[in-house]
């Protein structure tokens, strides 16, 4: 985005770059009694081409539903993407058919998740897990899918790579485990990966070695990124550009750099001033700050008033909207109103 | 294959546990078998010999290593009865039995799982509600009421089915259908109706696991998940019920076997009861918990086949 105009009507140079543009995405959960959660409430953003994109927020911020409506796998129900629009390279996603969707799921889009453990079929060995998505997307016959099995398992690190085809989840460790998922999603050299806390279940030292190779395989695929994650080292580090998230939508959205000098909302102020040395976890700000609003629940006002040290009475009276303050640099909050005519939503 | 060969040595010693519980339960009965046997006509002599044919004149030690010592070589002992050897009696009546309990499985196994799957998917309160009381009236149900009504309803209307006695699978396959078909609908129908709840549950829950999530994030279609992952993983506590059921099973062939007059294992033990054939009583309860054990050890040996984490432990 080099003009400094905003989503609506993007102009066909911005387009042409965008991989992923999410707009007005609502997401909810109807979890009875007329109780409604709203996860994901008019999130909008984009993804260009070999960008890496962090989303952070604390926890039940509504960061896993907005990677899971990108692919649509909100369990449903209760869940349900009930407004907005996803589109890759121009491509609406919301309005496919299911079996459509399927030829984007691992093939367009890689997912990777937070738990190692638990994320691969403990019945089926490695190379028929890898072996299954190459059958399915690339149409190989199964003896080369598991060839390419084993390939893309050296890629990702593997020097026994024809064995470990032949094993079975548990006899792997949790990195490696992360490896082959990471296997997995790459296997259809996606244009967009997304990687929900894929270090979070990890050990440190194996963590930096797990990124290092999402950002190597990012590379060699040319590859975008959606990482979701508590940890801002990794923000630093890996990112072009940050979204935080906050009570189900954007409360900011910067180039790294500048969301690190340039801090605008007072959460993400927060969020930093929380985390002296920046490795520390971002579960750890509720005992900072206090609880957030149950999603069910949310007040009429800003969602962060409640919390917030600078709150006034119009916070409490209306939410406020996301407005580009500067260039790339966008925030929710009434604080910033004045400033932000020109770019305006 | 080393869970293989420690999954024999525990068969072995089950058996063995088992074979001591059956001679321990016998000699704990009250009464006197040989007073029982002989009637209350019987003087000092014929009960002296008679306790000495059957060496239970021996200390109990040497009585139950005889005893195991016949059961590793066939011989259970001579019915009083019928004046035949034990096993003889049992081999005579196991193809009925055998045949009868094969079959109800294989009813129970056909029925139940695509009924579970089918129940599953089509997850709501109505289909909850509507298939929770088919299960409650199925346990309700007892089963030598339920064969009557199936002789009733199916027997006396189709010819096919015979309500009473047995066919030889030899003499004609029709036949021996026809006459195991309802007994073995009699035994399958109410475990049918408590069982496929249990495999709409295991599938549910396997629904719920991460790993799913990953199936379908590869672009797996719903088919392929449900059908190569979801089940396969599900049968492994599905297996669990079904061993479970098979001992439920046998038993059931007792009662099943009175009301549809076959002449299967269950009958020979009401009528070794009713007799006081100890021997044959004997015979019968420890051939009933060796099938059993033997078919929870094949259950185990199907787990290590169907799930990596146990095989490769
Ligand atoms: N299956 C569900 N049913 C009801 N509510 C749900 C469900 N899944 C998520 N939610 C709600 O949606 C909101 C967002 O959840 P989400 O999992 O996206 O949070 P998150 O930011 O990923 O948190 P974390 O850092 O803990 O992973 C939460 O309030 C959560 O309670
Ligand atoms: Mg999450």
């Amino acid at each position: 985005m080099q003009s400094p105009q905003v989503n609506k009507e993007p102009s066909t140079k911005a387009l042409e770059d965008q991989l992923l543009e999410v707009n007005g995405l609502k997401t909810n959960f109807y979890i009875g009694k007329g109780k409604v959660v709203q996860a994901v409430d008019d999130v909008s953003f984009s993804i260009r081409k070999g960008e890496t994109v962090a989303l952070v927020g604390e926890s039940g911020s509504g960061k896993s539903i907005t990677s899971l409506s990108i692919i649509r796998l909100i369990p449903s129900p209760p869940g349900k993407i009930v407004e907005g629009s996803i589109r890759l390279e121009g491509k609406e996603l919301l309005t496919l058919s299911e079996d459509e969707m399927c030829k984007v799921r691992g093939n367009d889009i890689g997912m990777i998740f937070q738990e190692p453990m638990t994320s691969l079929d403990p019945v089926f060995t490695i190379g028929n897990q890898i072996a299954e998505s190459l059958m399915k997307h690339k149409k190989l016959k199964k003896s080369a899918a598991y060839k390419e099995a084993i390939e893309l398992l050296k890629i990702v690190g593997f020097a026994r790579a024809e064995e470990v085809i032949k094993e079975y989840p548990h006899q792997l460790s949790g990195g490696m485990r992360q490896r082959v998922m990471i296997a997995i999603a790459m296997s259809c050299n996606p244009k967009l990966l997304i990687a929900d806390e894929p270090t979070t279940a990890l050990d440190v030292t194996v963590q930096a070695q797990i990124l290092n190779l999402m950002v190597e395989m990012k590379d060699k695929f040319q590859s975008s990124i959606l990482l979701i994650t508590h940890d801002m080292g990794v923000v630093a580090e890996v990112a072009d550009r940050v979204l935080v998230m906050y009570g189900g939508q954007i409360v900011e959205e910067a180039p790294v750099r500048d969301l690190f000098i340039d801090t605008m909302h007072p959460y993400t102020t927060a969020l930093l001033k929380s985390i002296p040395n920046i490795d520390v976890d971002l579960k750890r700000l509720d005992s900072i700050l206090g609880t957030a609003p149950p999603a069910h629940d949310f007040p009429r006002g800003c969602r962060f008033a409640a919390r917030c040290k600078h709150v006034m009475e119009k916070c409490l009276e209306e939410n406020p909207t996301l407005v580009e303050i500067k260039p790339n640099h966008k925030v929710r909050c009434h604080l910033y109103e004045h400033q932000g005519g020109l770019y305006s939503e | 294959m080393a869970y293989i060969i420690r999954r024999i040595i525990l068969l072995i010693v089950t058996m063995a546990l088992v074979s001591l519980i059956t001679f321990a339960v016998f000699q704990v009965m009250p009464g006197d078998p040989i007073r029982i046997m002989l009637g209350p006509d019987a003087d000092e002599v014929q009960i002296e010999t008679l306790t000495k044919k059957l060496g239970l004149d021996q200390p109990l030690h040497i009585q139950y290593f005889d005893w195991v010592g016949g059961l590793l070589t066939g011989d259970l002992g001579q019915s009083i009865r019928f004046s035949k050897p034990v096993s003889e009696l049992v081999i005579d009546r196991l193809p009925v039995t055998i045949s009868l309990t094969i079959m109800t499985l294989t009813l129970v196994v056909l029925v139940a799982i695509p009924l579970g799957i089918f129940v599953a998917k089509r997850k709501n309160k109505l289909s909850d509600v509507v298939f929770s009381s088919v299960t409650q009236l199925g346990m309700a149900i007892p089963s030598f009421w339920l064969g009557m009504l199936l002789i009733l309803y199916l027997g006396m209307n189709f010819s096919f089915f015979s309500v009473s006695g047995y066919v030889p699978w030899s003499t004609s396959i029709v036949g021996a259908l026809g006459a195991l078909l309802l007994p073995a609908m009699t035994i399958a129908i109410p475990q049918i109706a408590v069982k496929f709840r249990y495999v709409r549950n295991a599938i549910l829950e396997q629904l719920q696991l991460d790993y799913v999530r990953t199936v379908r994030s590869k672009g797996i279609t719903e088919k392929f998940v449900m059908y190569k992952h979801v089940l396969r993983n599900s049968m492994i506590p599905i297996l669990t019920i079904f061993g479970l059921i098979t001992a439920e099973v046998v038993a059931g062939t007792i009662i099943v076997e009175q009301v549809f007059a076959l002449p299967g294992i269950g009958q020979l033990l009401i009528t070794s009861i009713s007799y006081r054939d100890f021997p044959l009583v004997q015979g019968i309860v420890i051939y009933i918990t060796f099938v059993v054990v033997f078919i929870n050890f094949l259950v185990d040996i199907l787990y290590s086949i169907l799930d990596p984490r146990i095989r490769l432990s």
